[in-house]
Protein backbone atom coordinates (compact mmCIF):
# COMPACT_ATOMS: atom_id res chain seq x y z
CA UNK A 1 0.00 0.00 0.00
CA UNK A 2 2.71 2.45 0.73
CA UNK A 3 4.64 1.70 -1.91
CA UNK A 4 1.34 2.28 -4.38
CA UNK A 5 1.17 5.65 -2.82
CA UNK A 6 4.89 6.19 -2.33
CA UNK A 7 5.05 5.01 -6.99
CA UNK A 8 2.36 7.83 -7.11
CA UNK A 9 3.68 10.70 -5.07
CA UNK A 10 6.56 10.33 -6.90
CA UNK A 11 4.73 10.54 -10.49
CA UNK A 12 3.07 13.47 -9.48
CA UNK A 13 6.66 15.13 -8.09
CA UNK A 14 7.89 14.51 -12.04
CA UNK A 15 5.16 17.01 -13.00
CA UNK A 16 6.04 19.47 -10.53
CA UNK A 17 9.43 19.77 -10.90
CA UNK A 18 10.04 23.34 -9.97
CA UNK A 19 8.12 23.64 -6.93
CA UNK A 20 10.71 20.78 -5.68
CA UNK A 21 13.31 22.94 -7.15
CA UNK A 22 12.65 26.17 -5.40
CA UNK A 23 13.04 25.04 -2.11
CA UNK A 24 16.59 23.82 -2.92
CA UNK A 25 17.28 27.32 -4.72
CA UNK A 26 16.27 28.86 -1.88
CA UNK A 27 18.68 26.68 0.52
CA UNK A 28 21.77 27.81 -1.27
CA UNK A 29 20.97 31.56 -1.91
CA UNK A 30 19.70 31.88 1.67
CA UNK A 31 23.12 30.79 2.74
CA UNK A 32 25.12 32.81 0.32
CA UNK A 33 23.79 36.25 1.57
CA UNK A 34 25.88 35.56 4.69
CA UNK A 35 29.17 36.04 2.99
CA UNK A 36 27.81 39.44 1.73
CA UNK A 37 26.24 40.69 4.94
CA UNK A 38 28.36 39.47 7.61
CA UNK A 39 31.85 38.93 6.23
CA UNK A 40 33.89 37.00 2.94
CA UNK A 41 36.89 35.70 5.43
CA UNK A 42 37.04 31.81 5.72
CA UNK A 43 37.48 32.02 9.70
CA UNK A 44 34.32 33.92 10.61
CA UNK A 45 32.52 31.77 7.66
CA UNK A 46 33.53 28.99 9.03
CA UNK A 47 32.54 29.76 12.42
CA UNK A 48 28.98 30.38 10.98
CA UNK A 49 28.94 27.66 8.69
CA UNK A 50 26.92 25.06 10.83
CA UNK A 51 24.15 27.49 12.37
CA UNK A 52 23.84 28.71 9.12
CA UNK A 53 23.64 26.01 6.70
CA UNK A 54 21.21 24.09 9.21
CA UNK A 55 18.98 27.27 9.62
CA UNK A 56 18.58 27.48 5.51
CA UNK A 57 17.88 23.64 5.62
CA UNK A 58 15.22 24.33 8.42
CA UNK A 59 13.45 27.18 6.37
CA UNK A 60 13.50 25.44 3.15
CA UNK A 61 12.16 22.09 4.77
CA UNK A 62 9.85 24.85 6.31
CA UNK A 63 8.84 26.38 2.51
CA UNK A 64 8.53 22.95 0.66
CA UNK A 65 5.94 21.93 3.57
CA UNK A 66 3.30 24.41 1.44
CA UNK A 67 3.18 21.46 -1.46
CA UNK A 68 2.89 18.83 0.77
CA UNK A 69 -0.88 17.55 1.25
CA UNK A 70 -2.06 20.96 0.07
CA UNK A 71 -2.91 20.25 -4.24
CA UNK A 72 -4.48 16.74 -3.21
CA UNK A 73 -6.37 18.10 -0.34
CA UNK A 74 -7.82 21.23 -2.98
CA UNK A 75 -8.31 18.47 -5.65
CA UNK A 76 -9.98 16.31 -3.32
CA UNK A 77 -7.37 13.73 -3.76
CA UNK A 78 -6.64 13.59 -0.32
CA UNK A 79 -10.04 12.62 0.80
CA UNK A 80 -10.00 9.24 -1.79
CA UNK A 81 -6.44 8.29 -0.43
CA UNK A 82 -8.02 8.21 2.93
CA UNK A 83 -10.93 6.36 1.88
CA UNK A 84 -8.94 3.68 0.47
CA UNK A 85 -6.36 3.19 2.96
CA UNK A 86 -5.34 3.97 6.66
CA UNK A 87 -4.58 7.53 7.54
CA UNK A 88 -1.66 6.64 9.04
CA UNK A 89 -0.29 4.60 6.25
CA UNK A 90 -1.36 7.90 4.33
CA UNK A 91 0.46 10.13 6.20
CA UNK A 92 3.75 8.00 6.24
CA UNK A 93 3.91 7.45 2.48
CA UNK A 94 3.21 11.35 2.19
CA UNK A 95 6.23 12.02 4.54
CA UNK A 96 8.47 9.16 2.94
CA UNK A 97 8.26 10.52 -0.38
CA UNK A 98 8.04 14.05 0.71
CA UNK A 99 11.98 13.44 2.38
CA UNK A 100 12.72 11.59 -0.58
CA UNK A 101 12.34 14.73 -2.65
CA UNK A 102 13.38 17.71 -0.67
CA UNK A 103 15.59 16.37 2.17
CA UNK A 104 17.65 14.02 0.68
CA UNK A 105 18.53 16.98 -2.43
CA UNK A 106 19.10 19.37 0.64
CA UNK A 107 21.77 16.26 1.51
CA UNK A 108 23.28 15.63 -1.81
CA UNK A 109 23.35 19.39 -2.25
CA UNK A 110 25.05 20.26 1.24
CA UNK A 111 28.37 19.39 0.37
CA UNK A 112 28.24 22.56 -2.08
CA UNK A 113 27.18 24.74 0.74
CA UNK A 114 30.15 23.70 3.06
CA UNK A 115 32.50 24.58 0.05
CA UNK A 116 31.09 28.24 0.03
CA UNK A 117 30.99 28.42 3.56
CA UNK A 118 34.87 27.63 3.72
CA UNK A 119 34.02 24.42 5.89
CA UNK A 120 37.30 22.53 5.27
CA UNK A 121 39.03 26.03 5.49
CA UNK A 122 42.48 24.98 7.08
CA UNK A 123 42.37 21.35 7.46
CA UNK A 124 42.74 19.66 4.48
CA UNK A 125 41.36 15.56 4.15
CA UNK A 126 39.12 16.24 7.55
CA UNK A 127 35.73 14.60 7.41
CA UNK A 128 33.86 18.03 8.49
CA UNK A 129 31.84 17.80 4.97
CA UNK A 130 30.32 14.22 5.80
CA UNK A 131 29.50 15.51 9.28
CA UNK A 132 27.64 17.92 8.01
CA UNK A 133 25.75 15.29 5.53
CA UNK A 134 25.55 13.12 8.29
CA UNK A 135 23.48 15.35 10.56
CA UNK A 136 21.62 16.72 7.25
CA UNK A 137 20.84 13.55 7.51
CA UNK A 138 19.46 12.36 10.57
CA UNK A 139 17.68 15.43 10.93
CA UNK A 140 15.67 16.52 7.99
CA UNK A 141 13.88 13.65 8.22
CA UNK A 142 12.14 14.53 11.83
CA UNK A 143 12.02 18.00 10.15
CA UNK A 144 9.76 16.58 7.56
CA UNK A 145 8.02 14.04 10.03
CA UNK A 146 7.17 16.95 12.67
CA UNK A 147 6.37 18.89 9.15
CA UNK A 148 3.88 17.00 8.59
CA UNK A 149 2.21 17.13 11.55
CA UNK A 150 1.87 21.19 11.59
CA UNK A 151 0.48 21.11 7.57
CA UNK A 152 -2.17 18.34 7.81
CA UNK A 153 -3.38 20.76 11.52
CA UNK A 154 -3.37 23.94 9.69
CA UNK A 155 -4.96 22.21 5.83
CA UNK A 156 -8.64 23.10 6.96
CA UNK A 157 -7.61 26.17 8.52
CA UNK A 158 -7.82 29.91 6.96
CA UNK A 159 -4.34 31.63 6.96
CA UNK A 160 -2.42 28.79 6.98
CA UNK A 161 0.47 30.29 5.17
CA UNK A 162 2.34 31.98 8.11
CA UNK A 163 0.43 29.77 10.48
CA UNK A 164 2.44 26.04 10.18
CA UNK A 165 5.27 27.90 10.68
CA UNK A 166 4.33 29.53 13.87
CA UNK A 167 3.61 26.10 15.08
CA UNK A 168 6.24 23.92 14.12
CA UNK A 169 9.33 26.85 14.50
CA UNK A 170 9.43 25.48 18.33
CA UNK A 171 9.37 21.67 17.89
CA UNK A 172 11.95 22.30 15.25
CA UNK A 173 14.19 23.91 17.66
CA UNK A 174 15.65 20.69 19.59
CA UNK A 175 16.83 19.47 15.86
CA UNK A 176 18.61 22.47 15.22
CA UNK A 177 20.29 22.86 18.09
CA UNK A 178 22.02 19.44 18.17
CA UNK A 179 22.52 19.44 14.26
CA UNK A 180 23.97 22.63 14.34
CA UNK A 181 25.98 21.52 17.34
CA UNK A 182 27.31 17.97 15.58
CA UNK A 183 28.82 20.44 13.11
CA UNK A 184 30.39 22.55 15.30
CA UNK A 185 31.56 19.79 17.46
CA UNK A 186 33.50 18.32 14.05
CA UNK A 187 34.89 21.61 13.26
CA UNK A 188 36.42 21.66 16.68
CA UNK A 189 37.69 18.48 16.95
CA UNK A 190 35.87 16.98 19.13
CA UNK A 191 33.61 13.92 19.35
CA UNK A 192 30.13 14.51 17.90
CA UNK A 193 28.77 10.97 18.26
CA UNK A 194 26.60 11.72 21.01
CA UNK A 195 25.27 14.74 19.27
CA UNK A 196 24.44 12.46 15.88
CA UNK A 197 22.62 9.91 18.75
CA UNK A 198 20.61 12.41 19.53
CA UNK A 199 19.57 13.45 16.10
CA UNK A 200 18.94 9.81 16.30
CA UNK A 201 16.53 9.18 19.32
CA UNK A 202 14.63 12.42 17.24
CA UNK A 203 14.07 10.78 14.84
CA UNK A 204 12.81 7.54 16.12
CA UNK A 205 10.65 8.97 18.21
CA UNK A 206 9.19 11.29 15.44
CA UNK A 207 8.86 7.80 13.36
CA UNK A 208 7.05 6.30 16.60
CA UNK A 209 4.43 9.39 16.99
CA UNK A 210 4.67 11.80 13.80
CA UNK A 211 2.68 9.75 11.49
CA UNK A 212 0.21 8.78 13.91
CA UNK A 213 -0.73 12.56 14.70
CA UNK A 214 -0.68 13.33 11.29
CA UNK A 215 -2.75 10.91 10.32
CA UNK A 216 -5.48 11.91 12.94
CA UNK A 217 -5.16 15.28 12.08
CA UNK A 218 -5.61 14.80 8.06
CA UNK A 219 -9.18 12.92 9.08
CA UNK A 220 -9.94 15.90 11.16
CA UNK A 221 -9.01 18.13 8.43
CA UNK A 222 -10.72 16.05 5.72
CA UNK A 223 -13.89 14.99 7.89
CA UNK B 1 -26.00 1.88 25.92
CA UNK B 2 -22.14 3.71 24.13
CA UNK B 3 -24.63 6.30 22.22
CA UNK B 4 -26.53 7.07 25.13
CA UNK B 5 -23.47 7.70 27.51
CA UNK B 6 -22.53 10.22 24.21
CA UNK B 7 -25.75 11.53 24.63
CA UNK B 8 -25.25 12.29 28.22
CA UNK B 9 -22.49 14.30 27.31
CA UNK B 10 -23.31 15.93 24.45
CA UNK B 11 -26.14 18.00 25.86
CA UNK B 12 -26.46 17.08 29.37
CA UNK B 13 -22.86 17.57 30.73
CA UNK B 14 -22.60 21.32 29.61
CA UNK B 15 -25.65 22.30 31.37
CA UNK B 16 -24.45 20.70 34.69
CA UNK B 17 -20.96 21.56 34.39
CA UNK B 18 -22.28 25.02 34.17
CA UNK B 19 -24.61 24.77 37.13
CA UNK B 20 -21.89 23.26 39.27
CA UNK B 21 -18.87 26.01 38.32
CA UNK B 22 -21.66 28.34 39.14
CA UNK B 23 -22.10 27.02 42.38
CA UNK B 24 -18.23 26.49 42.93
CA UNK B 25 -16.59 30.21 41.80
CA UNK B 26 -17.91 32.25 44.69
CA UNK B 27 -16.48 29.54 46.93
CA UNK B 28 -12.69 29.71 44.77
CA UNK B 29 -12.79 33.81 43.91
CA UNK B 30 -13.40 33.99 48.13
CA UNK B 31 -10.37 31.79 48.84
CA UNK B 32 -8.33 33.67 46.21
CA UNK B 33 -8.49 36.88 47.09
CA UNK B 34 -8.06 35.94 50.66
CA UNK B 35 -4.85 33.87 50.10
CA UNK B 36 -3.47 36.82 47.48
CA UNK B 37 -4.36 39.28 50.04
CA UNK B 38 -2.40 37.48 52.57
CA UNK B 39 0.39 36.87 50.43
CA UNK B 40 0.88 39.95 48.70
CA UNK B 41 0.95 41.57 52.16
CA UNK B 42 3.76 39.17 52.93
CA UNK B 43 5.37 39.00 50.12
CA UNK B 44 5.66 42.92 49.86
CA UNK B 45 5.52 44.57 53.34
CA UNK B 46 6.09 41.91 55.87
CA UNK B 47 8.85 39.61 54.39
CA UNK B 48 12.58 40.61 55.20
CA UNK B 49 14.92 41.91 52.36
CA UNK B 50 17.26 39.82 50.85
CA UNK B 51 20.88 40.22 52.11
CA UNK B 52 23.01 37.46 51.32
CA UNK B 53 23.28 37.52 47.48
CA UNK B 54 22.96 41.47 47.78
CA UNK B 55 19.54 41.66 46.06
CA UNK B 56 17.75 43.79 48.58
CA UNK B 57 14.31 44.17 47.45
CA UNK B 58 14.26 43.11 44.33
CA UNK B 59 13.99 39.15 45.87
CA UNK B 60 9.93 40.21 46.50
CA UNK B 61 9.46 39.58 42.07
CA UNK B 62 10.46 35.71 43.41
CA UNK B 63 6.86 35.80 45.06
CA UNK B 64 5.57 36.98 41.32
CA UNK B 65 7.87 34.70 39.31
CA UNK B 66 8.00 31.57 40.95
CA UNK B 67 4.24 30.41 41.07
CA UNK B 68 3.93 32.14 37.79
CA UNK B 69 6.59 30.01 35.66
CA UNK B 70 5.63 27.24 37.70
CA UNK B 71 1.81 27.43 36.39
CA UNK B 72 3.14 28.18 33.27
CA UNK B 73 4.04 24.78 32.95
CA UNK B 74 1.38 22.94 35.07
CA UNK B 75 -1.18 24.74 32.47
CA UNK B 76 0.01 23.25 29.14
CA UNK B 77 0.16 19.52 31.09
CA UNK B 78 -3.21 20.26 31.90
CA UNK B 79 -4.28 21.60 28.57
CA UNK B 80 -2.83 18.10 27.41
CA UNK B 81 -4.43 16.54 29.80
CA UNK B 82 -8.10 17.86 28.86
CA UNK B 83 -6.96 17.49 25.14
CA UNK B 84 -6.61 13.75 25.24
CA UNK B 85 -9.82 13.31 27.64
CA UNK B 86 -11.08 15.40 24.34
CA UNK B 87 -10.32 12.79 21.72
CA UNK B 88 -10.08 9.47 23.33
CA UNK B 89 -13.93 10.32 24.97
CA UNK B 90 -15.27 12.48 22.54
CA UNK B 91 -15.97 15.18 25.14
CA UNK B 92 -17.11 18.38 23.58
CA UNK B 93 -16.76 19.73 27.09
CA UNK B 94 -12.96 19.08 27.50
CA UNK B 95 -11.94 20.79 24.30
CA UNK B 96 -13.86 24.29 26.01
CA UNK B 97 -11.19 23.06 29.11
CA UNK B 98 -8.46 23.07 26.85
CA UNK B 99 -9.62 26.40 25.02
CA UNK B 100 -10.04 28.20 28.62
CA UNK B 101 -6.55 27.53 30.19
CA UNK B 102 -4.74 28.68 26.67
CA UNK B 103 -4.92 32.16 26.93
CA UNK B 104 -4.33 32.17 30.48
CA UNK B 105 -1.84 29.99 30.44
CA UNK B 106 0.23 32.45 27.68
CA UNK B 107 -0.27 35.30 30.31
CA UNK B 108 1.43 33.18 32.96
CA UNK B 109 3.94 32.13 30.92
CA UNK B 110 4.29 35.80 29.57
CA UNK B 111 4.33 36.82 33.24
CA UNK B 112 7.01 34.75 34.55
CA UNK B 113 9.42 35.86 30.89
CA UNK B 114 8.72 39.74 32.13
CA UNK B 115 9.21 39.54 35.81
CA UNK B 116 11.90 36.89 35.03
CA UNK B 117 13.78 39.78 32.95
CA UNK B 118 13.12 42.41 35.32
CA UNK B 119 14.53 40.22 38.18
CA UNK B 120 17.54 39.56 35.82
CA UNK B 121 18.56 43.18 34.96
CA UNK B 122 19.80 43.73 39.01
CA UNK B 123 20.85 40.16 39.66
CA UNK B 124 22.89 39.06 36.34
CA UNK B 125 23.17 42.91 34.79
CA UNK B 126 21.38 41.71 31.40
CA UNK B 127 17.17 41.57 30.63
CA UNK B 128 17.90 38.66 28.37
CA UNK B 129 20.17 35.08 28.33
CA UNK B 130 19.70 32.67 26.00
CA UNK B 131 19.56 30.23 29.15
CA UNK B 132 17.79 26.77 29.14
CA UNK B 133 15.00 27.86 31.09
CA UNK B 134 14.44 31.17 29.86
CA UNK B 135 14.13 29.65 26.44
CA UNK B 136 12.15 27.02 26.93
CA UNK B 137 9.33 29.17 28.54
CA UNK B 138 10.19 31.20 25.55
CA UNK B 139 9.15 28.72 23.24
CA UNK B 140 6.21 27.36 26.08
CA UNK B 141 4.97 30.69 25.08
CA UNK B 142 5.03 29.90 21.01
CA UNK B 143 3.38 27.08 21.79
CA UNK B 144 0.39 28.24 23.79
CA UNK B 145 0.55 31.32 21.31
CA UNK B 146 0.21 28.57 18.20
CA UNK B 147 -2.55 26.62 19.83
CA UNK B 148 -4.40 30.06 20.21
CA UNK B 149 -3.75 31.02 16.34
CA UNK B 150 -4.25 27.49 15.17
CA UNK B 151 -8.03 27.56 16.88
CA UNK B 152 -8.83 31.34 16.02
CA UNK B 153 -7.94 30.38 12.15
CA UNK B 154 -10.87 27.43 11.14
CA UNK B 155 -14.23 28.49 10.97
CA UNK B 156 -15.51 25.32 11.99
CA UNK B 157 -15.52 25.14 15.82
CA UNK B 158 -15.27 21.09 16.42
CA UNK B 159 -12.05 21.28 13.63
CA UNK B 160 -10.44 23.73 15.91
CA UNK B 161 -10.89 21.89 18.73
CA UNK B 162 -9.55 18.95 17.65
CA UNK B 163 -6.52 19.71 15.41
CA UNK B 164 -5.75 22.62 18.71
CA UNK B 165 -6.10 19.12 21.28
CA UNK B 166 -3.64 17.45 18.80
CA UNK B 167 -1.38 20.53 19.09
CA UNK B 168 -1.59 20.88 22.56
CA UNK B 169 -0.51 16.83 22.61
CA UNK B 170 2.38 16.94 20.28
CA UNK B 171 3.61 20.26 22.39
CA UNK B 172 3.69 18.27 25.45
CA UNK B 173 5.56 15.82 24.05
CA UNK B 174 8.03 18.49 22.84
CA UNK B 175 8.47 20.09 26.29
CA UNK B 176 10.63 17.89 27.87
CA UNK B 177 12.78 17.60 25.03
CA UNK B 178 13.00 21.09 24.60
CA UNK B 179 13.90 21.71 27.90
CA UNK B 180 16.55 18.84 28.29
CA UNK B 181 17.85 20.28 24.29
CA UNK B 182 18.35 23.91 25.56
CA UNK B 183 19.43 22.66 28.88
CA UNK B 184 22.40 21.03 27.76
CA UNK B 185 22.91 23.75 24.82
CA UNK B 186 23.18 26.67 27.66
CA UNK B 187 22.37 27.11 31.08
CA UNK B 188 22.48 30.02 33.44
CA UNK B 189 19.17 30.32 35.52
CA UNK B 190 19.71 28.58 39.25
CA UNK B 191 18.14 25.28 39.42
CA UNK B 192 14.83 24.51 41.21
CA UNK B 193 15.72 25.22 45.29
CA UNK B 194 12.04 26.33 46.26
CA UNK B 195 11.51 22.39 48.32
CA UNK B 196 15.06 21.64 48.95
CA UNK B 197 15.29 21.93 52.64
CA UNK B 198 17.51 25.03 53.61
CA UNK B 199 17.90 26.46 50.27
CA UNK B 200 15.33 28.93 50.71
CA UNK B 201 14.71 30.77 54.87
CA UNK B 202 11.85 30.10 56.04
CA UNK B 203 11.00 33.76 56.45
CA UNK B 204 10.41 33.36 52.12
CA UNK B 205 8.97 30.13 52.11
CA UNK B 206 5.65 31.37 54.06
CA UNK B 207 5.07 34.01 51.15
CA UNK B 208 6.12 32.23 48.11
CA UNK B 209 3.90 29.00 49.43
CA UNK B 210 1.02 31.45 50.38
CA UNK B 211 1.56 33.38 46.60
CA UNK B 212 2.01 29.95 45.45
CA UNK B 213 -1.42 28.67 46.54
CA UNK B 214 -3.11 32.38 45.72
CA UNK B 215 -1.72 31.98 42.20
CA UNK B 216 -3.38 28.60 42.04
CA UNK B 217 -6.76 29.67 43.13
CA UNK B 218 -6.60 32.86 41.18
CA UNK B 219 -5.78 30.60 37.61
CA UNK B 220 -8.53 28.15 38.57
CA UNK B 221 -11.30 30.96 38.70
CA UNK B 222 -10.24 32.17 35.69
CA UNK B 223 -10.29 29.23 34.08
CA UNK B 224 -13.40 28.32 35.16
CA UNK B 225 -14.82 32.07 34.22
CA UNK B 226 -13.72 31.65 30.67
CA UNK B 227 -14.93 28.14 30.54
CA UNK B 228 -18.17 29.56 31.42
CA UNK B 229 -18.16 31.78 28.77
CA UNK B 230 -17.21 29.00 26.38
CA UNK B 231 -20.09 27.17 27.40
CA UNK B 232 -22.56 29.54 26.98
CA UNK B 233 -21.30 30.74 23.45
CA UNK B 234 -20.66 26.82 22.54
CA UNK B 235 -24.64 26.49 23.62
CA UNK B 236 -26.18 29.50 22.37
CA UNK B 237 -29.34 27.71 20.97
CA UNK B 238 -29.47 25.56 23.76
CA UNK B 239 -33.00 25.81 25.60
CA UNK B 240 -31.35 26.60 29.06
CA UNK B 241 -28.99 29.19 28.09
CA UNK B 242 -31.64 31.25 27.11
CA UNK B 243 -33.94 30.67 29.81
CA UNK B 244 -30.77 31.05 32.18
CA UNK B 245 -30.46 34.49 30.38
CA UNK B 246 -33.68 36.05 30.34
CA UNK B 247 -34.34 34.48 34.29
CA UNK B 248 -30.68 36.73 35.09
CA UNK B 249 -31.92 39.63 32.95
CA UNK B 250 -35.85 39.86 34.40
CA UNK B 251 -33.85 38.99 38.38
CA UNK B 252 -32.67 42.67 37.72
CA UNK B 253 -35.55 44.32 36.23
CA UNK B 254 -37.25 43.10 39.42
CA UNK B 255 -34.77 44.53 41.90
Amino acid sequence: MILTLLKREMKVARRNWIGLAIPLLFFIIVVSLFPFAVSPEAPVLQKLAPGVIWVAALLAMLLSLEQFYRSDYQDGSLEQLLLMSSPTSVAMSKILAHWLLTGLPLVILSPLLAVLMQINYGSEGSPHTWVLMLSLVMGTPTLCLLGAVGMSLTLAANRNGLLVSILIIPLYVPILIFGASTVTASLENMRYNGELAILGAFLLIAIVFAPFASGRALKISVG
Amino acid sequence: MANGWRWFHRLGSPKYLFQKTGQWLPWIWAATLILLGVGLYYSLWASPIEVRQGQGHTVRIMYVHVPAAALSMIAYIAMAIAAIVGLVWKMKMAFAVVRSIAPVGAAMTFLALFTGSVWGKPTWGTWWEWDARMTSELLLLFLYLGYIALHASFSDRSKADKAGAILAIVGVINIPIIYFSVKWWNTLHQGYSVTQKGALAPEFQTPLFLMLAGIYLLFAALVIMRLRAEIILRNQKARWVTEWATGATSKRGES
